[in-house]
């Protein structure tokens, strides 16, 4: 999933400071999972905005809703009819939504409430770890599915550095060395010799370099 | 000038707290007539959803009274309660609310004194803070 952290409120409140109403957005999709944006912290949000308008002596009306996804236009059409009503949308969804509410609501200023931290999944109740460098050539086949594009600090092709100490790395003591886990998990299925190829030149061609990426397929298309 | 009288939202256990108003009840404890008192099956039902309800329509003071720790019926939902307290009353703040608005107490069915004791404890602090700044608005 997509993992999200909320920002201060006083940083949300400082966007829609000169609106008299506005909508706040949730989104049902990853930021409901990782609980920083879906249904109650949309109402949440909206609460504490209106105590602290309302203390300023500007009080602020709100108006939620959660969409199942933000990141799909059939799913944000049901807010047409609230929009032309607010000043301004503020959405918790991840970074793709207050994008795709500012193309469909041209002329409605879109904020956003969160910062978009990374892709990745929960370790514990309430914590979130990052998994994946969506770095678009997905080499886990050979790493025994721990993937050291993200979760090695110096995103090592072919680890472990120096700076592997008793398996933890060198960054931080509470880091495992990704490098160790590779070849620990390696080494229980049999297969070290996957950690002796040496990798090819990883190709970042596919990543992040050449401005938006996309995928089509024309067999779903209709 | 009319002098403040708290609105104070006791939101009980119904294992502990809400049995312990009961007592003190029923030992004719007197204790600040200032808080009213919500039933919930355990703390750890509490959502924080409800508490900023509570604000919004006029309280002064909310408090959540759960068992002892160590002694909940389920375990661990007073212990959630206190987390999602914590959270909130770092959100009070940021609203310019303030957090010691609200508080967390614990106690078991046995504690009609310590109760009474709460709610004079809770509604002296409001006293001194003041009616809510929503209120005036």
């Amino acid at each position: 999933m997509i993992v999200a952290e909320q920002k201060p409120l006083e940083e949300i409140a400082g966007f829609i400071k000169d609106c008299n109403k506005v909508l706040v957005a949730g989104c049902g999709g990853c930021v409901t999972v990782c609980l920083s944006g879906g249904e109650k912290e949309t109402e949440i949000l909206a609460s504490a905005l209106r105590i602290k308008r309302r203390i300023e002596g500007r009080p602020l009306e709100t108006v939620t809703y959660t969409a199942t996804r933000q990141c799909d236009p059939e799913f944000i059409e049901a807010m047409e009819g609230v929009v032309g009503e607010v000043d301004a949308i503020i959405s918790l969804a991840c970074g793709v939504g207050p994008q795709y509410l500012a193309e469909r609501f041209p002329d409605k200023p879109v904020y956003p409430a969160q910062n978009t931290k990374f892709a990745g999944g929960s370790k514990a109740q309430g914590v979130w770890e990052e998994y994946c460098g969506l770095c678009g050539d997905c080499i886990l086949h050979r790493t025994g599915g721990i993937c050291p594009v993200i979760r090695c600090p110096k995103s090592i092709q072919n680890g472990p550095c120096g700076g592997s100490q008793n398996g933890k790395c060198e960054i931080s003591g509470d880091l495992d060395c990704v490098w160790q886990l590779i070849h620990d998990r390696l080494k229980r299925l049999g297969r070290l010799d996957l950690i002796k190829e040496v990798a090819p030149l990883k190709d970042w061609s596919k990543s992040r370099d050449g401005g938006p990426r996309r995928v089509t397929r024309e067999d779903v298309m209709i | 000038m009319r002098t403040f009288e708290p609105k104070i939202i006791a939101f009980c256990c119904l294992n502990c707290a809400y049995a312990a108003a009961d007592l003190a009840g029923s030992m004719r404890r007197q204790y600040a007539p200032n808080v009213r008192i919500i039933e919930l099956p355990c703390t750890g039902t509490i959502d924080q959803r409800v508490l900023l309800q509570a604000f919004e329509e006029g309280a002064d003071g909310v408090l959540v009274a759960g068992c002892l720790e160590g002694d909940c019926r389920y375990q661990q939902g007073n212990i959630r309660a206190k987390k999602r307290l914590r959270a909130l009353k770092k959100i009070l703040d940021e609203t310019g609310l303030g957090g010691e608005r609200l508080e967390m107490f614990n106690l078991s069915a046995a504690m009609g004194a310590r109760f009474a004791e709460i709610a004079d404890e809770m509604t002296g602090r409001i006293r001194r803070l003041g009616p809510s700044p929503l209120k005036s608005k």
